[in-house]
């Protein structure tokens, strides 16, 4: 597997926090990778990592086979977007755009103001008075006609409306068929994800809990309910991600590879949002992130 | 990345270049005024036959010296003015909208960034500093060439020769790490007034006098200068003399002069009174003259001679050129991504409260 990302034992601290901690991934390549987690659980903190914002408190990533940030040469292939989508105020968005060809050489200045005008962007209008949506999409547009070979987006749409929404994540698959850019995109809402991701990692409290591709984590994630048992009981491969009890009835949400073969236990698939609000309801234990992070290195 | 650096500065710098306009043009109207004043003070002093006392009674009238004090404390204030408006909001402003997050991902790293924004605002700075300067030079000119034995030295005014290019860049380098650091504009700006006054205030008390050894002269007291001496008379029966002008040579930046001892070392204040002791009177005036004279006096003074003018100047901007070198250097560490530091962006303060998980809309 070619990987855009590679972090190893990748720790960030704020003061005594660690906002990200031991931290284990490959992203792959030509893939778009959603990153998803409650708020605070370092999925910012991870892309900052990516985009050279912030340095490593301990570990190590490397970003398209390089430190991120050293070169101009490795700037230029990760696009970044930040979050809430800085722009300067005082810029016109026809600035933005001579911004971006000053200082990218493989800036795509064609690109760039065919998108603002598709966009219906007024070329002199001030940065300032864009709105959020619109402020995004030049911020997604500066990002994008820099022509990068990975592209980070941190809470792109998080700030929109749904409408606004909708059409960013368009544009965004529309650019990713067209160019075969890998994505890094974060989001706390999973349909975000859903809609677009085709390779998905869930962050909690600093974490990585759970990292795979979409469908393969659906395939081998099973909501059973059968009669209440012993959990020691089941089969060794089960990993049980979340359990419940009414009475005699149990039902859980198991993952495993094998296929669910004993009759007692009714076998149902499971939503993407279902399974990822299970991994972040649960209580982050040692054992499940050594588990987690093995899935990872697969 | 030069020219985006320029596109950035360019409100700014038409900001500042206004504001000099401004000056300029107050001080030209004010400056033609003020040379014609000296030239008709000129004709009316050769026609009297006293231009050695024209300065006295020129000036202080029309309230140019005034206004020449003020101007010589503006040519401090203009470089702490630009540390604090073009130096301490370069990177300040950056973090405080977020935009370091935009330009320090474009292909371009932090290290040219920094470099191509000081290289533009700084060389500004210094320009600007320099200019305002010469501008007060030459609008205090008459005043100067009216000012009996002026130099430089003797005024104590070291913003008049290449030093205001230290003093500015100085404050410019010291706005620049302080937004660095703080990563707040406001705050930012405070530091570095506080920090360039404090500097500006010290440096001449204690490093300037010790930048060259002083000179050391010892003179006996003459008659002339007996006769010139502006206070002559007695106190409890003993001698009491201020010793005016000391012996240091005309120009000098005098450091300290001495009390007036006679040779084998007893202070003017403990010979008696004599002759002075008496009342005025022209003939008492003669006698107490002879008796000073009588007890040859010495005064040693340690000085600066005005031919070190210029070695002072360059030296002054040197070490206030090597301060910003070093302030530079501090923000280069500072914004290098490495491991030794640590560029990194503090998290936005929460702007939207955040629900844990939300499900789709």
């Amino acid at each position: 597997m070619n990987a855009v990302i590679e972090a190893s034992g990748l720790g960030k601290r704020y003061g005594r926090r660690w906002a990200l901690a031991d931290c284990t991934l490959a992203v792959p390549a030509g893939r778009v990778t959603g990153l998803v987690g409650p708020n605070g659980a370092g999925k910012s903190t991870l892309l900052q990592l990516a985009a050279g914002l912030l340095e490593p408190d301990s570990g190590g990533i490397r970003v398209l086979d390089e430190p991120p940030a050293r070169t101009p040469a490795q700037l230029g292939r990760v696009g970044f977007l930040a979050q809430d989508a800085p722009v300067y105020a005082g810029l016109s968005v026809a600035g933005h755009l001579r911004m971006g060809a000053l200082l990218n050489h493989g800036w795509d200045a064609e690109f760039a103001e065919r998108r603002i005008s598709r966009l219906g962007l007024h070329l002199r209008q001030r940065a300032g008075s864009l709105s959020g949506g619109q402020r995004a999409q030049l911020a997604l547009t500066l990002a994008v006609a820099k022509r990068p070979g990975l592209l980070l987006l941190d809470e792109p749409v998080a700030s929109l409306d749904p409408v606004a929404r909708r059409e960013f994540l368009r544009d965004l698959m529309e650019i990713v068929a067209e160019h075969g850019t890998s994505v890094v995109l974060s989001s706390h809402l999973i349909t975000d994800i859903e809609r677009v991701c085709d390779y998905l990692i869930v962050l909690t409290a600093g974490r990585v809990r759970l990292a795979g591709e979409t469908e393969e984590l659906l395939a081998t994630h099973h909501r059973l309910s059968g009669p209440r048992r012993d959990l020691r009981t089941l089969p060794a491969s089960w990993e049980v991600i979340e359990e419940s009890h009414a009475g005699k009835q149990s039902t859980l949400l198991v993952r495993t590879d094998d296929p669910v073969l004993d009759p007692a236990w009714t076998v149902r698939p499971v939503s993407l949002e279902d399974m990822v609000l299970a991994y972040m309801s649960q209580p982050g234990d040692a054992a499940r992130a050594g588990r987690a992070g093995l899935e990872i290195a697969s | 990345m030069i020219r985006f650096a320029w596109t950035r500065f360019r409100t700014q710098a038409a900001v500042g270049a206004g504001v000099l306009a401004i000056a300029g043009a107050v001080l030209l109207v004010t400056g033609i005024q003020l040379d014609h004043a000296y030239y008709a003070a000129v004709a009316v002093c050769k026609q009297q036959g006293n231009c050695a006392h024209m300065f006295t009674y020129t000036f202080p009238s029309q309230g140019y010296l005034d206004a020449d004090n003020e101007l010589n404390a503006l040519t401090l204030a203009v470089p702490g003015l630009i540390g604090m408006f073009w130096g301490a909001p370069l990177a300040a402003r950056e973090f405080e909208t977020g935009t370091c997050r935009l330009v320090w991902t474009q292909g371009v790293t932090r290290v040219r960034w920094l470099a191509a924004k000081l290289a533009i605002a700084g060389a500004a700075a210094i320009a600007a500093g320099e200019l305002f300067t010469l501008m007060v030079n030459w609008w205090s000119s008459p005043i100067h060439k009216a000012e009996p034995g002026y130099t430089p030295f003797t005024s104590g005014s070291f913003h008049t020769g290449v030093a205001p290019v230290g003093y500015a860049a100085f404050a410019f380098a010291l706005g620049v790490t302080a937004g660095l650091l703080i990563r707040h504009t406001l705050p930012a700006m405070a530091v570095t007034l506080a920090i360039f006054t404090a500097v500006i205030i010290a440096f001449p008390i204690w490093v300037r006098p010790h930048l060259i050894q002083p000179a050391r002269a010892t003179s006996t007291l003459s008659l002339a200068s007996i006769a010139n001496m502006p206070g002559v008379g007695a106190f409890n029966g003993h001698l009491s003399l201020a010793p005016g002008s000391p012996a240091a040579p005309p120009g000098a930046w005098v450091i300290s002069s001495s009390q007036l001892t006679t040779p084998d070392g007893r202070a003017s204040s403990s010979e008696p009174a004599g002759p002075c002791g008496a009342p005025p009177s022209p003939a008492t005036a003669r006698a107490c003259n002879d008796y000073i004279e009588s007890l040859h006096f010495r005064q040693t003074v340690t000085y600066e001679p005005a031919s070190r003018y210029w070695a002072f100047q360059w030296t002054e901007t040197a070490i206030y050129l090597a301060l910003s070198f070093l302030l530079t250097g501090l923000c280069f560490r500072r914004i290098r991504p490495g491991r030794s530091a640590e560029p990194g962006i503090r998290r936005p303060r929460a702007i939207r409260p955040g629900p844990a998980l939300e499900r789709s809309p």
